[in-house]
């Protein structure tokens, strides 16, 4: 699983800042039906977690009723220069994980 | 058919009663949350919704967490997101799925305990094909 992360180019110290992620993902609802007429079986992520340096800043607990390719935007405050992580796991237990590096003025 | 059944046990309850029972001795009451999202959407697969909550966001007073609810799809919940004092802010936004027009609620939960909501009707044109219709 592919995840896109933005982060802002210039945070400084204290401000407020917005990240984005997307992650590739079909959040299959289990009600759709392949092409041999059968169910697609339900496949969701249902959590994500971001870690700035370590310490959890935010959580999200998805259901199908989120798009696919699931994107949230959040704001955090930036509090050093380092790295976001983010985790998820999906209902066949797959997990996923992504960094992105983050630097602050 | 099968779908009918299925909606009807779903909407029978209003969104805020069902919720203030099952979470909090408290009715989420109106105000300092503000959910935005289209009022006409052409597909119901991705609807674009930003919710935003006011709140100081410090160690004392904070949104702990968010829940979106929907009127009509299968699973009600459609997501929660936790926050704390680190976000600064309390603003999320995100791209839903609506199985049909209906009414979404945002509800937020306080680190004082107090529940706060607001919810926005959406016209759905094409529904998400999460109920099998």
């Amino acid at each position: 699983m592919v995840a896109r992360i933005r982060v802002p180019q210039d945070a400084k110290r204290g401000d407020v800042i917005r990240i984005a992620v997307l992650v590739q993902h079909p959040m299959e609802t289990g009600y759709r039906l392949d092409a041999d007429g059968k169910k697609v079986p339900k496949n969701v992520i249902r959590s994500l977690v971001c870690r700035y340096n370590g310490v959890e800043v935010f959580r999200a607990q998805l259901s199908p009723g989120i798009a696919a390719n699931p994107f949230l935007e959040f704001p955090t405050i930036a509090a050093e220069s380092g790295e976001l992580e983010f985790t998820w796991v999906d209902d066949a237990g797959v997990r996923g994980s992504a960094k992105q590096a983050i630097a602050v003025a | 058919m099968k779908r009918r059944g299925f909606l009807s046990g779903v909407v029978v309850l209003p969104v805020a009663g069902r919720v203030g029972k099952a979470f909090a001795q408290t009715e989420p009451k109106r105000g300092r949350v503000k959910l935005e999202l289209p009022v006409l959407a052409d597909n119901g697969n991705s609807v674009p919704m930003k919710v935003r909550v006011e709140s100081p966001m410090s160690e004392a007073d904070h949104v702990k967490s968010i829940r979106l609810l929907s009127e009509r799809n299968p699973e009600r919940e459609m997501a929660v997101f936790h926050l704390g004092p680190r976000a600064g802010a309390a603003e999320i936004s995100t791209r839903v799925r609506l199985a049909g027009s209906q009414v979404v609620t945002a509800i937020a939960e306080m680190s004082d305990g107090s529940q706060w909501m607001d919810s926005a009707h959406v016209q759905v044109t094409l529904s998400a094909c999460v109920d099998g219709s």
